[in-house]
C-alpha cells in the first residue's frame, strides 16, 4: 500500500531511495540486482506493477546491458533511473563515460561495496572512487533521508541546463541501504513543484534530427573542455538548488561540504557517507569536555570543493581525512583530492590519512576519538604517521 | 544526386559555443574517400542499367538518380564489390592516378 503523501515512515535506506523515484517519476529503469542494492530495485518493480509508477521497468541481462539501457533511454529525452553496486558498477564502467560525455543526465544510485578480491559484501568506497574520473557528479549520503532527498536533488542537478551530467548517489551499503529509519517522505505535489519534468534538445527527434554518441577525432578536446567548463559551473548549481530544496521542504544539506562545528576549531577531520553520524557524535562529546574539534562531511567528490577545502584547512592547526578505500601503491582517494586543494595553501596545516572500514571493518566512536587525538597533539607540535591503518586486526608495519 | 551534400565547416569561436550533447544531423563536413587506392570507373557503353552496383555498394555512393549511373568519388571508398558484382562487366577498378589505362 503506498504510503500516505506527506507522512514519516520507516524504512530502510534502500527503500527510501525507492520511494524518491516514485515521487521523481522517472519515464524508464532499467536494473540489474546486486547486493546490498537489490531492495531498491524490487521495490521500484512492484511500484511500476501495481501502477503506482508509470514507468518502463526494463530487466536487463547485466549492468552493462542496464546502463546501456539507460542511455538509449536518455537519448530519446526520458528520465531514466539504474542502480548498482561494486563489481556491478565496475562491469558499467565503459558506459559511465559514454552517458557523462553525451550529457545525459542518469540518475544511479550506487549502494557502496567493496571491490574483489577478497570477495566480500560489505561496504567501503573503493567502487565509486574507482570512477571519479568518469565525468559523473558523485554525492554520499550519511542516512536515509538525505538519500532519499538526493535522489530527488539529483534529477533536479542533473538536468539543469547549465550542468547536464549524470549523477551518482552513493549510499554505504548496508550500513544505510539495510539500516531502518524514520524519514519525511514528501507530497508528490511538493515533489513535482520542485521536479518539473525532463524537457531537453539533447535528443534523437523524427521531427528535428539530432546526432548523439558521435565521433568527433578533430573536436574531441574542445568537447570535453565544454564538459569541464560546464562540470565547474555545477558546484553553485548544487548550493542553489539545496537551498529552494531548503525552502520547500524545510532540509537542507549545505551544498558541497557540511561543516560540522568547524567556526573555531582547532583540528578538522574530513568524512564521507555514514561515518559522519559516528564522527558527529564524537565531535558533540570531545566538544563537552573542551576540545575545539569539528567535522567537515564531504558531499560531493565530483566535482570536488577545493575552495571550501582550502578554507576549511586555512582555519585549522591539523586536519584528518577518513578513507574507506585505498588506492594501492599511493593513499587515499579522498586524501589525495584534499591535498591537491589544501597544498595550495602558502602554509598548509599537517595532515593524516586515516585508511579504514576496508571490506567492511568497523571505525567505532572509539576509533574516532583515537584519531582526533592524534589530530590534536600534532596541532601541538608532535610529528604523526601521515598514513595510518585504523583497526587492523594484528601487528603491522604499516 | 540527392544525398547529403559536404557543407563548408566553421569551428566555433569558443568552446562555449560548441554544442551540449547532440548536434544537428545529416551535415557533412568533408569527403570521405581519402584511403581509397582503386577507383570504379563504368563504362556506360556496356552498362545496362539493372542497378546490381547500386543495390550492393555498402557506402550508397551509386547515383540512379540522372540519365546514367554515376559513382560518388566523395564517398566511393574503392572496396570493388561493384565491380566484383557487375555482370556485364561495365565496371573497372583502376589505381588512383593511372585513369588513362582505363581500357574504355
Amino acid at each position: 500500500m503506498r504510503p500516505m503523501p506527506g507522512c514519516r515512515i520507516f524504512v530502510s535506506g534502500d527503500e527510501a531511495v525507492a520511494e524518491a523515484v516514485r515521487l521523481a517519476r522517472p519515464h524508464v529503469i532499467s536494473a540489474y540486482p546486486i547486493t546490498p542494492q537489490t531492495v531498491v530495485v524490487e521495490k521500484i518493480s512492484e511500484f511500476v506493477e501495481d501502477g503506482s509508477l508509470q514507468a518502463e521497468y526494463l530487466h536487463v541481462e547485466s549492468e552493462h546491458s542496464a546502463m546501456s539501457a539507460a542511455l538509449g533511454a536518455a537519448a530519446v529525452g526520458a528520465r531514466t533511473f539504474t542502480a548498482t553496486s561494486s563489481q556491478g558498477l565496475l562491469y558499467m564502467a565503459e558506459l559511465l563515460p559514454y552517458v557523462s560525455g553525451a550529457r545525459f543526465p542518469v540518475v544511479m544510485m550506487n549502494a557502496n561495496r567493496t571491490l574483489a578480491t577478497p570477495w566480500a559484501l560489505l561496504s567501503d568506497h573503493r567502487d565509486s572512487l574507482s570512477q571519479i574520473d568518469s565525468g559523473w557528479i558523485q554525492v554520499y549520503c550519511e542516512d536515509a533521508q538525505e538519500a532519499l532527498d538526493m535522489i530527488i536533488q539529483a534529477y533536479r542537478i542533473a538536468e539543469d541546463p547549465r550542468v547536464m551530467a549524470p549523477i551518482m548517489v552513493n549510499l554505504d551499503g548496508f550500513l544505510l541501504t539495510h539500516t531502518y529509519e524514520m524519514v519525511d517522505l514528501p507530497g508528490q505535489e511538493e515533489v513535482d513543484g520542485f521536479l518539473p519534468p525532463y524537457r531537453t534538445e539533447n535528443k534523437m527527434a523524427l521531427d528535428d534530427p539530432k546526432t548523439v554518441c558521435y565521433a568527433a577525432m578533430d573536436e574531441y578536446m574542445e568537447f570535453h573542455m565544454k564538459q569541464e567548463l560546464d562540470m565547474r559551473k555545477a558546484p553553485a548549481v548544487i548550493a542553489e538548488i539545496d537551498r529552494e530544496f531548503g525552502e520547500r521542504f524545510g532540509r537542507t544539506y549545505h551544498g558541497m561540504v557540511e561543516q560540522y562545528r568547524c567556526e573555531d576549531a582547532d583540528v578538522v577531520l574530513v568524512t564521507l557517507g555514514t561515518v559522519t553520524g559516528t564522527a558527529r557524535v564524537v565531535v558533540d562529546d570531545m566538544r563537552k569536555e573542551g576540545h575545539r574539534v569539528g567535522l567537515a562531511k564531504l558531499r560531493f567528490v565530483r566535482p570536488f570543493p577545493r575552495q571550501e577545502m582550502m578554507e576549511i584547512a586555512g582555519r585549522v592547526k591539523a586536519m584528518g581525512v577518513v578513507d574507506k578505500d585505498l588506492s594501492i601503491g599511493y593513499e587515499g582517494i579522498v586524501f589525495t583530492n584534499v591535498n591537491s586543494s589544501v597544498c595550495d595553501l602558502a602554509s598548509p596545516p599537517p595532515r593524516i590519512n586515516f585508511i579504514g572500514g576496508l571490506g567492511g571493518r568497523n571505525i567505532s566512536k572509539q576509533h574516532i576519538r583515537s584519531m582526533f587525538n592524534q589530530l590534536i597533539e600534532m596541532a601541538g607540535g608532535e610529528s604523526r604517521d601521515r598514513i595510518q591503518f585504523v583497526n587492523v586486526g594484528c601487528e603491522h608495519n604499516g | 544526386m540527392d544525398r547529403p551534400k559536404v557543407v563548408e565547416y566553421t569551428k566555433p569561436h569558443c568552446v562555449e559555443d560548441y554544442p551540449c550533447g547532440a548536434f544537428k544531423a545529416g551535415h557533412l563536413v568533408q569527403d570521405n574517400a581519402g584511403w581509397r587506392v582503386f577507383r570504379p570507373i563504368i563504362n556506360q557503353g556496356k552498362c545496362i542499367g539493372c542497378l546490381r552496383c547500386f543495390l550492393v555498394c555498402p557506402d550508397g555512393a551509386i547515383d540512379k538518380s540522372g540519365e546514367s549511373l554515376e559513382i560518388d568519388y566523395g564517398f566511393c571508398k574503392g572496396c570493388g564489390v561493384c565491380a566484383y558484382e557487375c555482370k556485364v562487366g561495365a565496371i573497372t577498378m583502376v589505381r588512383e592516378g593511372d585513369e588513362t589505362d582505363a581500357g574504355l
